[in-house]
């Protein structure tokens, strides 16, 4: 073959160019959030801070309300997770495995609206949630959270691999049908929902659309809603709005490099339903 | 019979929600871009009249909607290429016998695809600044002078289309590695020993294999940047001079702005019908190509 060495390191070098493009702005807020206010404004923009310190994040944490966006996220973000786990479930292994009248042209019905994009539903729910009084309220932000046609797809596909034999032999032996679902059918179904849990988890998190608008108290704000008011009021304090959205990204992005794995695989399997 | 019921309370709960907070509001939207829905009806819905297609006939005269249209299109035209021909480099690179510490090269390229739009918005608004930015910076080692990224009307949807395709390149770059893994071997050993380089082994038996995975990926792509919206949003506020209004943005205005509802569900609705028909006609071409 023809020089591989020159080869290899052009793979490597084009790689290592990549990665410092995805990672640089990454590592730069990380860097800048450090600084002292006004310093990330000089020219030549500075690498790293002369003195790091942690006062964007105290002044964040002390007078922006900080601690409570994020307590908003976490609680908005956990709650969706698990309601809708629970629900996409056992939506989900009643199409694959559970026989009923309609259940395959239901969810024929169900994968053809796939194609519907959430924002055409958008304001007549918003209209809704204000006659239910849900509008300004977490409910009201979770609400379009707790069930989802995907997530019942995942699960489906997944739960079709369970033998028909083990769940009839459990009937024959006089199980109910929840007590074998959650003796039975969870202990198989782990990988996905641990996949499942990520995919919400972090849609719900980073998601912005919605949240903003339907919430109007500042005190009920997610991250990605704060920061966007954030920075708009603060558009010359970049340190502190660096500090900002590193707690804004930091938690999604340490739990995708825990739970990785689980992450991709679902992206993965995710994507053959064309 | 007893499975038969036990199956409908599996069910129920996710289609309870679905249906009441999914296909309700799509079926009332539909009712409402017939309607002239807007702040009057909203405070008395006596004032709702039926208006038919007129709320879509308006729109299709109306110069902003063209506008917000053609940078979606804009959008969608140049950002979906770029973003597959990103993702499909660097899988290839990732995918190649000779890449090292390949975990690492994934999880970095990955990594913008999990971040909040909002956070990397704020810090690419920060990059592109005209005076102080990074990549002015950078360019004025070479001889360019500063550039208003963001604040020219001509630069601040490419600036948007270079964020997004950095945002988002990762996500297809593991479907395509997945399509590169799933190549047999031998088609390659083959190649090799009948002396075809690297491009004609890419052209005659990478990029054919690859077909099924890349019409998905441009199908889903696609899908994705028809809603643009928290970008400008965050970015420039659909500005300078309206540059980067796109649809979502137009109907967010139209609808939670100026409460003009049913103008705002015939925009969503117009946008969900140019998403099917290309869809379709992605779904065509592909389906062509394959037979051929």
């Amino acid at each position: 073959m023809k020089q591989p060495i020159f080869v290899s390191a052009m793979v490597n070098g084009l790689l290592v160019a990549v990665a410092a493009i995805t990672l640089f702005p990454l590592l730069w807020m990380l860097s800048v959030s450090l600084m002292a206010p006004g310093e990330a404004s000089n020219y030549p923009p500075p690498l790293l801070p002369a003195h790091p310190s942690l006062n964007n994040y105290r002044e964040l944490f002390a007078h922006a309300g900080m601690g409570r966006y994020l307590a908003n996220s976490f609680a908005l973000a956990t709650a969706a997770t698990v309601i809708s786990l629970t629900f996409n479930v056992m939506a989900g292994y009643a199409f694959a495995k559970l026989r009923f009248a309609g259940r395959e042209r239901l969810f024929r019905v169900l994968l053809a609206s796939l194609v519907i994009p959430a924002q055409v539903a958008m304001l007549p729910l918003f209209l809704m949630l204000k006659y239910l009084g849900l509008v300004n309220t977490y409910g009201g932000v979770i609400v379009p959270a707790l069930a989802g046609i995907f997530g019942i797809f995942l699960v489906r596909q997944y739960a079709l691999t369970i033998p028909d034999d083990l769940l009839e032999a459990a009937r024959i032996d006089g199980a109910g049908e929840w007590r074998i679902f959650a003796v039975i059918v969870l202990p198989v179904l782990k990988p996905i929902l641990v996949t499942l849990a990520i995919f919400t988890f972090l849609a719900t998190w980073n998601d912005f659309m919605w949240p903003l608008i339907v919430l109007t108290d500042k005190d009920l704000y997610t991250l990605p809603v704060a920061l966007a008011a954030l920075s708009r009021e603060h558009v010359q304090d970049n340190e502190m709005m660096m500090a900002g959205s590193v707690v804004t990204v930091l938690p999604v992005l340490l739990l995708f490099l825990v739970l990785q794995r689980y992450y991709i695989q679902g992206l993965l399997l995710g994507s053959v339903k064309g | 019979m007893k499975v038969e019921r036990a199956a409908w309370c599996f069910v129920a709960p996710a289609l309870l929600v679905i249906g009441l907070f999914f296909f309700v509001p799509v079926i009332a939207a539909f009712g409402a871009s017939l309607t002239d829905f807007d702040l009057y009806a909203l405070a008395d819905i006596r004032n709702l009249r039926f208006v038919g297609f007129a709320n879509y006939q308006r729109l299709l005269q109306l110069p902003e909607f063209w506008d917000a249209l053609g940078h979606t299109l804009y959008f969608v035209a140049a950002g979906v290429p770029l973003s597959i021909f990103a993702s499909l480099t660097a899988a290839l690179l990732l995918n190649s016998k000779l890449a090292r510490c390949k975990p690492f090269f994934r999880t970095a390229l990955f990594a913008p695809v999990v971040t909040t739009v909002v956070a990397m918005a704020v810090i690419w608004n920060y990059l592109f600044h005209t005076r102080y930015g990074w990549v002015n910076y950078a360019l004025s080692s070479i001889g360019v002078h500063p550039i208003d990224w963001l604040g020219d009307p001509h630069w601040a949807m490419p600036t948007i289309i270079l964020f997004a395709v950095w945002k988002n390149f990762g996500y297809n770059m593991i479907i395509f590695i997945a399509g590169l893994q799933s190549i047999p071997e031998d088609l390659y050993e083959a190649a090799r020993i009948d002396g075809a380089s690297y491009w004609q082994q890419f052209r005659f038996i990478t990029w054919p294999s690859l077909a099924p995975t890349l019409l998905l990926v441009s199908m889903l792509t696609m899908a994705g940047y028809f809603q643009l919206f928290a970008e400008p949003y965050v970015m420039t506020q659909g500005g300078p001079l309206q540059s980067t209004v796109s649809v979502l943005y137009f109907m967010y205005d139209e609808g939670f702005k100026w409460w003009r509802v049913g103008s705002a569900s015939a925009v969503a609705f117009l946008l969900f019908v140019l998403m099917f028909i290309v869809a379709t006609l992605q779904l065509w071409l592909g389906r062509r190509g394959g037979n051929t």
